[in-house]
């Protein structure tokens, strides 16, 4: 039997531009990139193919010098026809001229009945060769999953909570069948549960609540409600030594599919909204791939920022750019590169807050939908401690000692405040918040290097 | 409006790196940023859109929550200082008395702080704080009346340079800048302080019959050695030229002599309110010092072996700076305890302090002000506890 956790702490940004049910029709992308900057953990990529190769869907393109089976494989098939590297050689990504239709490597094909006999070994192997392995995210420090240790669970969110986000049980639908034998193959890797969490007030769809075999949770209240963190440090909290991994429903697909029918399908849908997009609504496209065509004539104006991901946790990638390898999301908001006469005390009701300091009014109407620019609305300033941050994070963690703990790099005060059961999106509102306009997300990424390093 | 922000811009570049005036870029930094919100935007990686709320806007916040307090302190300069002499006024003479006394103790306040913000600012090239502009209007409304303008100076200057900047400037400071400048002068000038300073009198204005300018606390402290009833002597108080000055519910408005900003327990209470709904202050703060006080005062009251032990819980409440130390000064998130359960202790403590100090000690007739400053100092010690059991809270965890 699953739990039932409520949570109160936290806030939810209303933006405008959801995305509506539906879906658009776009040029299939020209190109597809993996860069090794979407995983933590990596310790140097080795590159193992060359510019002008032919790959198919799941042809290795680089391994972890220190972990060779940890293998990047393309999502698609086409041609190499970039290997990017920065200072000193730092391999930045890998380029893919897609092919109109994705051929994929094949792997061995399992009947379902076959896949409950499917040994650890063999499973993990094929993982690992396909790529598809990457789709697993350890924690502490929420980098690529060691192949070489054991869990003790495995955590799925099936909602997500940020701002914009897609809705699970609209772009999985129909998916039952894989993500059913993709938690089956899940099972074989965890010493303990897999669990499925799922919010309360959302609909549930069937592709989470038929699931056998897993812990089907269910959590209420505000973003952060929907990170995994926080929902693992409710159910199976991470003690010092302990292992979790985490994988987000497409990556069960994924595995799912990768047994089934013995392919890598890096297709996706995702969501392009944001207040600036013509008709914010639903594509098809891959993993990793560029956001051109599904930009094409959808933007209101020019002067826009394209995100990968969502507001609080993506990455600004340019209107070329290219889909990082978890994202499922493209938030475009208008760039809020403006100054703003007296702004810092003008009244507004516009500019969403989440304190009620004088003049922000947007507390009056919460359920309006606003439209958020990238300004920074004030300068960095020294830390003052005004006691917002314990307000948006719903765990028994106090950010504030915690982000000060590594500021010092005290090492055995942050272990002690539990720098192992957060990684930089469960902190992301405290970013968000802060008076002082500090880049906690990075801070928290330094210190479980640091930890993660030591 | 163009031209203001094309003149900025083209000064700019002589404050940047490499530029003429590079030193003083956090000065022109202060300037532009106080006209115009800066054009940056988010970063690549992080959050791509950030709260609307910045340190300006939250300091001003705790400004307006002061205002209540400065306007009425006001008022009751110019009205204690027409009740003295004897005279009839009208609101508007009092307002322009009050202006006359009060407006200059502000000026010199921020003008102080201002240079030794700003020459910090230079030689540690750190921003300039907004946390002054809070901090620069405390100050003046914890002072008297009748202070001499250059205590006012050099208590100021003392207080940023050794209680803020001398630790690393806004953030790091482990003692409330404003009550270190009002203990400066406390210490340094006792004479001055004390004694007959709390209502605005010229040199050689001819008093009342039967005036007497000694504050509540004051006359409590006295019938611990020549007897009788605290709240008879405090009701009796001012008898034939101002009638009930001491009464409970005058204590509570706050028409009485005192520190300009800090004798109406109702203004502390609207400020209170703002601080509250606007979400600056801490509400368990302001509550636990209320309750710490209270609580404190009807265990004396349990206890009492002399008529000041005996004074009715709820006078303390009303009387000094209690409520204005409790809002304005406790508060201050830098220097408050930062756990949330460590501020119910660090405001109840405050509480039980400013009691102790007021009926035990003679020397010091005001306690708020250095119970603030011994929590300020206990602070880090009361989080360091609650912080323990978060920890051993994980630690047991994960042996269970």
């Amino acid at each position: 039997m699953g739990k039932f956790i409520r949570l109160k702490k936290g806030f939810d940004i209303n933006l405008a531009g959801k995305a509506a049910l539906k879906f658009g029709n776009a040029d299939h992308p020209e190109t597809c990139v993996i860069k090794p900057d979407d995983f933590h953990g990596i310790y140097m990529p080795k590159v193992m193919v060359k510019e002008g190769d032919q790959v198919k869907a799941g042809t290795p393109l680089f391994h972890d010098k220190k972990n060779e089976k940890i293998v990047f494989t393309a999502p698609v098939s086409g041609e190499v026809v970039e290997i990017k590297r920065g200072e000193k050689r730092k391999l930045i990504e890998v380029k893919i001229l897609a092919d109109k239709t994705v051929e994929s490597l094949s792997f061995n094909k399992y009947s379902v009945s076959d896949l409950s006999s499917l040994s650890r070994e063999k499973a993990q192997t094929q993982l690992l060769e396909s790529g598809v392995w990457l789709n697993l995210v350890e924690r502490p420090y929420g980098i690529v999953a060691n192949p070489d240790h054991t869990p003790k669970s495995i955590f799925i969110s099936a909602f997500d909570s940020h701002p914009l986000a897609p809705d699970f049980s609209f772009i999985y639908k129909g998916n039952e069948q894989y993500f059913q034998a993709g938690v089956d193959v899940l099972k074989k890797l965890t010493s303990g549960a897999v669990h499925v969490n799922v919010h309360s007030e959302k609909e549930i769809s069937p592709v989470f609540s038929q699931v056998k075999g897993a812990e089907l949770n269910k959590f209420s209240g505000p973003h952060p409600s929907g990170c995994v963190g926080v929902q693992i440090h409710h159910i199976d909290p991470i003690n010092k030594g302990d292992i979790v991994w985490t994988i987000n429903p497409f990556g069960v697909i994924q595995i799912g599919k990768l047994f089934l029918q013995g392919i890598v399908d890096a297709s996706k849908i995702v969501a392009v909204a944001g207040s600036e997009v013509n008709e914010p609504q639903y594509y098809k496209t891959y993993t990793g791939a560029s956001v051109k065509p599904l930009l094409k004539n959808n933007l209101k104006q020019d002067h826009v920022r394209v995100i990968a991901g969502n507001v609080l946790t993506g990455t600004a990638i340019g209107k070329e750019g290219h889909l990082g390898f978890y994202d499922q999301l493209i938030s475009v908001i208008p760039e809020g590169d403006y100054y703003e006469f007296l702004g810092w005390i003008t009244p507004s009701t516009k500019k969403i807050s989440f304190q009620r300091s004088f003049g922000l009014l947007s507390f009056l109407s919460r359920g309006k939908e606003a439209v958020l620019d990238s300004n920074t609305h004030g300068e960095p300033r020294a830390f003052v401690q005004s006691g917002v941050f314990e307000k948006v994070v719903p765990m028994d963690v106090l950010p504030t000692h915690l982000i000060k703990a590594i500021m010092a790099e005290d090492y055995d005060e942050m272990e002690a405040l539990g720098i192992y059961e957060v990684i930089e999106e469960d902190l992301a509102l405290c970013e968000f918040v802060d008076v002082s306009k500090h880049h906690v997300q990075q801070i928290v990424r330094e210190g479980i290097d640091l930890l993660a390093n030591a | 409006m163009k031209f203001l922000r094309n003149t900025l811009d083209k000064a700019k570049h002589n404050f940047e790196e490499g530029g003429k005036y590079h030193k003083y870029f956090y000065v022109y930094e202060a300037l532009d940023t106080f006209l115009y919100s800066p054009n940056t935007t988010a970063g690549a990686k992080g959050v791509q859109v950030r709260d609307a709320i910045d340190l300006k806007r939250l300091m001003m916040t705790v400004i307006i929550a002061m205002t209540p307090c400065l306007l009425f302190g006001i008022v009751n300069v110019g009205h204690q200082h027409f009740l003295a002499l004897g005279q009839q006024a009208t609101m508007m003479d009092k307002i322009m008395v009050g202006l006359m006394q009060v407006l200059p103790i502000v000026i010199v306040s921020y003008t102080a702080g201002g240079i030794v913000e700003a020459i910090f600012a230079v030689f540690r090239k750190h921003p300039i704080n907004e946390g002054f502009l809070v901090t620069g209007m405390l100050i003046p409304l914890v002072m008297p009346p009748n202070i001499p303008l250059w205590q006012v100076f050099v208590a100021t200057v003392f207080a940023v340079l050794i209680a803020k900047e001398a630790f690393g400037g806004t953030g790091m400071n482990v003692l409330n800048v404003a009550l270190t400048a009002r203990a400066f002068l406390y210490f340094a000038y006792p004479t001055q302080i004390s004694g007959e300073v709390w209502t605005y009198l010229p040199e050689g204005a001819k008093v009342v019959a039967g005036y007497s300018g000694a504050t509540p606390l004051a006359i409590a402290a006295e019938t611990v050695t020549s007897g009788g009833n605290a709240v008879t002597q405090l009701s009796g108080f001012g008898a034939g030229w101002a009638e009930g000055i001491y009464s409970l519910q005058n204590m509570f408005i706050g028409l009485m002599p005192g520190s300009i900003g800090e004798t109406s327990t109702l203004m502390c209470l609207i400020g209170a309110f703002i601080l509250w709904a606007t979400g600056s202050g801490s509400w368990k703060i302001i509550v636990s010092v209320f309750g710490g006080a209270y609580a404190m005062g009807l265990l004396l009251n349990a206890l009492a072996v002399n008529p000041f032990m005996a004074l009715p819980a709820h006078y303390h409440l009303v009387m000094g700076g209690l409520a204005f130390g409790a809002v304005f000064m406790a508060t201050d998130p830098v220097t408050a305890a930062q756990t949330e359960t460590g501020k119910w202790v660090y405001g109840f403590l405050i509480g039980v302090f400013t009691v102790l100090i007021r009926v035990f000690n003679p020397a010091y007739p005001e306690g708020i002000m250095l119970a603030i400053l011994l929590m300020n100092v206990f602070a880090p010690l009361i989080d360091y506890f609650v912080v323990s059991v978060n920890k051993t809270r994980r630690l047991k965890r994960a042996t269970v």
